[in-house]
């Protein structure tokens, strides 16, 4: 069972509320998809608001609540709005999103370790999205993060692990939880996420924007699974190369 | 220092794109300028009903199943300009009003209880009248009670700008109105704004000042079209380059009846208007989108999903028009008359979420100020 910052989790697919068509086909949504985690815009809801279209049909005690911080430009915007958002009740978990360019919503490297160090020491439970930097997750991990949120593909791409090299690396490497996050646009991406070890996988726009969401949102749930399955059973070798017929072939002159 | 060429040249590129030409931009990811020019010029025509489809997938992908809600508060109907399309014209005799901070802040609480959090404020340009001064303090009253605070006013310094955004304004629209110097000068008659380059340069001034998002258009109605879309095709690419922690939004507005009988020098259909707006999202796929209710309801209705991503609701173009007596005149008159629920259910039953919040004024607010609250 997937365990982040002492928090076990039945599901290794966690979901997101942007996007989504109404406030009803995202709670539906996020049901089929069999989900424990679900990361909420700051930006986009009102913690206040009892009934706040997003927040009133969560149900809190069925979801970790994972605030995420999109929409920040620099660590300082970023550590406000967590402040906030623990202040208005929304916990202490943490997706830590900082994204200066608000075309490509890429994340900043430099900004988004600044904001976990201060973060950390105030006792927050930070999981941030970065690029697929191996390095990064490294120094990340040993600035207290309780888990790396490395970038499939850039958000809402949909064009799945393009980063497959360096999330490996990650992988490899990381003592800390690896989710991974963003790009990931069907089923299949996630199946390989997770067939290549991942612990798990982020998905948002893929599931909202589907015809189908709910659907939608049970194909990722079945291929997170199927993955991890796949990863735990051991999968075969790859090879570019037929494995020879006769394994003496093209050694005759031994004697 | 961004520059436009001359509004001949970009007439010619848009006119002597080939259907080939526009097929490749219809296939590409990136289209970029000279396939923004095809998808304007007369032989995307016959492809409208492609370019609507590609221009939905984009903006499903983009945006999501979504459209962000705003309304704009009027705060002024003064103006030092004489511009011979516009009811705020400093030569029209119209009833004027700028509304106190008190009339400000109830016209604003009147759209908050009907559900916006996401304000416009909108001002003629009458620096003494509605100045930086107005602007900030008004902010200051406003920024812990709305997700997000734009303005439309008269240009501004960066020095300025900065001053606003530190007081919560959180983005600036200022629109070139035409990039045809020529039909320019014919229509700005007087005034600050008869000043094309200092108005030109302004969105990259409200940039430098840290806005998060700055919003440039062209009147519809005062040149060509084509040419237009593809100024601020030229414009979005240049402040994407220099200014690249900037969000960037267009809107379309199209000329509407408005007091001065001003007839429109070059009339955009709604056809042409759609392929506009069709050929700006396929060029930028990440621009903010503004339709706001100059647009008649049955098209605003129509075009949901294809490309807008802001719609306003209820608007009124008049200061105090929404609770107070004796408003002022009107700057033009809005095609779409329905309250933000009408609006909202005729986007739900197109499958999309009305959004009324997607900002937050802690973005922009002080630490000292925070601790204190």
């Amino acid at each position: 069972m997937l365990t982040i910052a002492g928090r076990k989790f039945r599901s290794r697919l966690f979901g997101g509320t942007g996007k989504f068509s109404s406030p009803e086909v995202m709670k539906e949504a996020l049901a089929a998809s069999g989900c424990e985690m679900v990361t909420v815009a700051l930006r986009r809801v009102d913690l206040n608001n009892p009934a706040d279209d997003i927040m009133s049909v969560l149900d809190r005690d069925r979801y970790l609540f994972l605030p995420n911080t999109s929409g920040a430009r620099d660590a300082g915007e970023a550590i406000r709005l967590a402040r906030l958002a623990r202040a208005s009740g929304g916990g202490e978990w943490l997706k830590l999103e900082v994204t200066p360019d608000p075309r490509t919503l890429l994340p900043d490297p430099i900004e988004t370790f600044k904001a976990t160090e201060e973060l950390v020491r105030e006792g927050f439970k930070v999981l941030p999205y970065i690029n697929a930097d191996p390095i990064l997750a490294l120094r990340l991990q040993d600035a207290g993060a309780v888990a790396v949120m490395p970038l499939g593909s850039p958000i809402g791409t949909n064009q799945g692990v393009l980063t497959r090299f360096q999330i490996e690396i990650i992988i490899a490497q990381a003592q800390v939880p690896v989710i991974v996050d963003a790009g990931l646009g069907a089923p299949s991406h996630v199946a390989e996420a997770m067939e290549m070890g991942a612990d798990a996988v982020l998905v948002n726009t893929a599931i909202a924007v589907a015809g189908d969401p709910v659907r939608m949102a049970r194909a990722f749930a079945m291929a997170v699974e199927a993955g991890r399955i796949a990863y735990e059973a051991g999968l075969g070798a790859v090879s570019k190369d037929a494995a020879p017929s006769s394994p003496e072939d093209g050694l005759g002159f031994l004697r | 220092m961004f520059t436009i060429p001359e509004f001949s040249a970009l007439q010619d590129a848009v006119s002597r794109a080939t259907e080939a030409e526009v097929l490749r931009a219809l296939h590409s990811d990136r289209p970029g300028l000279a396939g923004l020019a095809a998808l304007l010029s007369p032989a995307a025509e016959p492809h409208l009903a492609a370019m609507a489809k590609r221009s939905g997938v984009i903006t499903s992908q983009r945006f999501g199943r979504t459209m962000q809600m705003y309304a704009p508060v009027y705060l002024s109907s003064f103006c030092a300009n004489r511009c011979a399309y516009c009811g705020f014209s400093a030569d029209n005799t119209i009833d004027r009003r700028v509304l106190t901070f008190a009339e400000a802040e109830s016209e604003a609480m009147i759209l908050h209880q009907r559900g916006f959090s996401h304000l416009l404020l909108v001002s003629g340009e009458a620096p003494a009248k509605v100045g930086v001064d107005y602007l900030e303090e008004l902010a200051l009253r406003l920024r812990d009670r709305f997700a997000a605070l734009s303005i439309e006013v008269q240009p501004l310094a960066t020095e300025e700008y900065a001053r606003l955004f530190r007081a919560g304004i959180t983005s600036v629209a200022v629109y070139q109105e035409t990039y045809d110097r020529d039909i320019y000068k014919q229509v700005h008659l007087a005034g600050r704004k008869a000043d094309f380059d200092y108005r030109l340069e302004t969105p990259a001034r409200a940039a430098a000042a840290g806005m998060r998002e700055v919003g440039i258009g062209a009147l519809l109605g005062l040149a060509d079209w084509r040419a237009e879309g593809l100024a601020l095709g030229l414009h979005l690419a240049w402040l994407r380059k220099h200014y690249w922690r900037t969000g960037l939004t267009v809107s379309f507005p199209r000329m509407r009846p408005a007091q001065g009988e001003f007839k429109p020098l070059a009339p955009v259909s709604e056809r042409n208007l759609s392929q506009m707006i069709f050929a700006l999202r396929m060029f930028d796929p990440d621009v903010g989108l503004y339709l706001s209710t100059r647009e008649e309801a049955r098209y605003r209705d129509g075009m949901i999903g294809l490309g807008p991503t802001r719609y306003s609701a209820g608007s009124c173009t008049a200061p105090g028009g929404y609770g107070l007596e004796n408003a002022g005149g009107e700057q033009f008159e809005v095609g779409d008359n329905r309250s933000l629920a009408e609006v909202s259910a005729a986007i739900q039953k197109k499958g999309f979420d009305p959004v009324r919040k997607d900002w937050d004024a802690v973005f922009q607010t002080k630490e000292d100020r925070q601790q204190a609250a």
